[in-house]
């Protein structure tokens, strides 16, 4: 069966994430994160940042918003028991730092097949309180059997 | 705070070794939002063929990002990570990130990482950009 794609460019309306301090430092525990500056807010303004400072890797949190209406629009007919996780790409600006509110928007950016699989591309941008872009993801899940 | 390790090309990064317990998926559910049922649920899991819970494929790339940030001295470093899931991680097995610096330029380098459970790559063909 061919792959639907009919959304290719649809994009949906931007989150606003606020970024708490405690929710840096659970976050920072659960990854096994060392660094001070994300644990102690005195490590932390000692090296020169407002507040806790989030792991990069904590865009996927302030992005899950965003990200999941897309993946779950019925418009895109996914075959949810099928799909996967395929690969991600971050790309990183200014630090995020607790106390930052984060707005995120997101797109279907590729749909397309490839032996038997679908491949859907979803592209979120992240932008803080500053307009400074401070995250862009590159989310692709594959749905075996498309 | 500066440069930790040497980063220039066919450097080794070093290999960061991480065992999550029995319970980390949970808490990783917590900490992300992220609470499909294959991560939680040992039942579930093993109803839809899976060995039991399986690790969050993003808390393995947190690993692989963690490995790059201790490398170059901070999270600010970190410009740019792309990598790909295959195969699954699971509880209570030492997981195992390593890469090597595959060209620098001007200020940044590029470094390939993979990360390992046992004799199973969970992810491959990592790439990070990292700022020097």
């Amino acid at each position: 069966m061919p792959v639907n794609d009919k959304a290719v460019g649809k994009t949906y309306e931007p989150t606003v994430y606020a970024v708490g301090r405690e929710k840096i430092r659970e976050y920072a525990r659960a990854v096994g994160e060392t660094n001070p500056v994300h644990l102690d807010v005195e490590a932390a303004r000692a090296a020169g940042h407002a507040d806790v400072v989030a792991p990069p890797m904590f865009a996927v949190v302030y992005c899950a918003p965003s990200v999941g209406p897309p993946i779950f629009d019925p418009d895109l007919e996914i075959n949810f028991p099928m799909m996967v996780h395929g690969g991600q790409e971050l790309e990183w600006g200014p630090l995020v730092v607790a106390g930052d509110e984060i707005t995120t928007t997101a797109k279907v950016k590729e749909i397309h097949e490839d032996k038997g699989r679908g491949f859907y591309v979803f592209e979120s941008i992240s932008t803080n309180q500053r307009g400074e872009q401070v995250c862009k993801g590159t989310w692709t899940q594959i749905v075996r059997g498309a | 705070m500066g440069s930790m390790a040497e980063l220039t090309p066919g450097a080794q990064i070093p290999e960061l070794k991480i065992t999550p317990d029995k319970h980390l998926t949970v808490r990783y559910a917590g900490a992300s939002g992220d609470f499909n049922p294959i991560h939680v649920d040992d039942e579930f899991a093993r109803a839809v063929g899976l060995p039991g819970r399986i690790l969050h494929g993003l808390w393995t790339m947190a690993q692989v990002a963690r490995a790059q940030t201790d490398a170059a001295g901070g999270p600010e470093h970190l410009l740019r990570l792309k990598v790909q899931f295959r195969g699954m991680g699971v509880p209570e097995q030492e997981v195992t990130v390593s890469g090597s610096v595959r060209e620098a330029h001007d200020g940044t380098v590029l470094i390939d990482t993979v990360a390992v459970q046992g004799e199973k790559v969970i992810i491959r063909n990592a790439e990070a950009e990292v700022a020097v």
